[in-house]
């Protein structure tokens, strides 16, 4: 049963994450058309409030939003307004009093959407929170692979990359367990978080074993000022190791695809050939965004305490 | 599941049969240009009925109609006083209905609602001549001004009644059944 709030993929059961992937089935059948807009969110307000900076995740909400006719807000509160005294939570009750009907939440402390949805009467939907979760981006890639595979169930995932400090690898990480999926995680050492296997996956520092077998393989973004440190020597050395290129797709399944979150550091995680071509799904990826995210405003945004009813009677 | 039979039927296979094969020459008796219908289903009920219409067509006027299903959730009316999040259906709409005269097709036809969603849903689909109706059943209680162009039986029945087209033993056959309500005022089955 669908709660209130979309703070995390670990607070959903699998039946959860199936219904709102078979929602966004449907809504991908909406992008398709010559009109891309349907009236069931006419009247309603969505704010986007990022307080770290995104490009991808707010347009990919924003267009989401607007093809369900909600009205979309953009608020970035910068640095410099927040330091003028004004708190993250009175930031956030003062959007609330404008009587917002969804709250999509970024920002670069883990915990923070939590906060927020705890003193909000407007759902909140997390879009990213530090090293913490992104369960939109988890569910977006849960929905490519079924799409690409039939199903997730029995399958491989290999997560490639700096898992410590990933909230996609973390929500992804629920949301393929959960599914039913083999999770494997590949990295150097130190990108490794401790007691990882606690969360039902297995790590490897060779990436010949990780992905041996593999169904899957998803590739994170390295931040550059995690390279030449104490994480990796080098951006030379990383590539070689844990890129991902077509040479090393001979290790995984002969029909693996690759997945990355977004932006691509061509050459670094990927090589430039796997960032643009088959089997690399990384436009699907995006274009899935969108219709994952309609799902997630349809089902959560309300300020009605939604009873949770299937279907409805009219005829 | 088989509900504890306080069901009485209204129509069974045959009935069901005789009434969409009446339709179907009622359609080409009226239409201008058969080659310009255009069938679309309302899901889940409208579904199996518009295929056996145009499996009718062609056997009585030699005419392919395309089938279309069209679902009407996200355009209905009480999503936000309800806060309900029905789950979604299928919509495939097989080709462009610009110039088409379109026969809607749904089992059962009450308020008229799902018919006004279904409409405003075809327009997003472009601009069609003409917009018809088919129900298998008409149930009244109209709440919108919307009419049936082609009826399979007409049935007076109590508001709180509920009328449905069910499979007979998960089989082929298909009948209309009348039940006392099982829906709560926000939710229950399938809308209709």
């Amino acid at each position: 049963m669908i709660g209130r709030d979309l703070l995390g993929i670990e607070d959903l059961d699998r039946e959860e994450i199936e219904r709102i992937l078979d929602t966004a089935e449907h809504m991908v059948e909406i992008g398709e058309r010559e009109v891309k807009k349907v009236p069931t969110l006419r009247g309603r307000t969505v704010v986007n409030l990022f307080f770290e900076s995104s490009t991808r995740t707010r347009a990919s909400f924003e267009i989401a939003g607007k093809r369900l006719s909600a009205d979309v807000v953009n608020f970035s509160p910068s640095a410099s307004s927040l330091k003028k005294a004004e708190s993250i939570l009175d930031t956030a009750r003062t959007l609330d009093a404008m009587d917002p009907d969804a709250v999509v939440v970024r920002h670069s402390v883990a915990g923070v959407p939590h906060r927020i949805a705890a003193v909000l009467d407007a759902p909140v939907i997390n879009a990213g929170d530090g090293a913490h979760e992104h369960p939109t981006q988890a569910l977006l890639d849960a929905l490519t692979v079924r799409q690409q595979k039939g199903r997730v169930d029995g399958l491989t995932v290999a997560i490639v990359g700096d898992i410590l400090h990933s909230r996609v690898a973390r929500s992804n990480i629920h949301a393929f367990r959960k599914l039913g999926a083999e999770v494997r995680l590949a990295a150097p050492p130190p990108m490794i978080p401790a007691n990882v296997e606690s969360l039902g996956v297995k790590a490897y520092t060779s990436l010949r074993e990780a992905l041996d077998g593999a169904d899957v393989i998803m590739a994170l973004r390295i931040q550059n000022e995690r390279l030449g440190g104490a994480y990796v020597p080098s951006i030379r050395e990383y590539s070689a190791t844990f890129g991902i290129d077509r040479m090393k797709l001979d290790y995984a399944k002969e029909d693996v695809i690759v997945m990355h979150p977004g932006p691509v550091n061509r050459g670094v995680e990927l090589s430039h050939d796997l960032a643009d071509h088959r089997p690399s799904v990384i436009l699907d990826q995006v274009r899935n965004g969108v219709a994952l995210r309609m799902a997630v405003l349809y089902l959560f945004s309300g300020r009605a305490t939604a009873p949770e009813t299937s279907e409805g009677a009219s005829q | 599941m088989s509900p504890p039979e306080s069901s009485r039927p209204l129509l069974d296979n045959a009935g069901i049969e005789r009434s969409l094969m009446r339709i179907a020459h009622e359609i080409i008796e009226r239409s201008e240009d058969p080659q310009n219908l255009y069938l679309v289903a309302v899901p889940n009920g409208g579904v199996p009925l518009a295929r056996q219409l145009a499996t009718n067509l062609l056997e009585v006027a030699d005419v392919e109609v395309p089938v279309g299903v069209l679902d009407t959730t996200l355009y209905r009316d009480d999503l936000v006083s309800t806060g309900a999040r029905p789950a979604l259906r299928r919509t495939e709409m097989p080709s462009a209905v610009d110039g088409h005269v379109v026969l809607l097709v749904d089992d059962v036809v009450k308020t008229g609602r799902t018919i006004r969603a279904a409409m405003d849903a075809l327009m997003d689909f472009g601009r069609p001549r003409a917009v018809q109706v088919v129900g298998l059943v008409d149930r009244g209680h109209r709440e919108l001004p919307i009419k049936l162009d082609y009826v399979g039986k007409n049935v007076p029945t109590q508001a709180d009644e509920d009328v449905l087209l069910r499979k007979v033993d998960e089989g082929e056959r298909l009948e209309v059944v009348v039940r006392p309500s099982q829906r709560s005022p926000e939710a229950g089955e399938a809308p209709t």
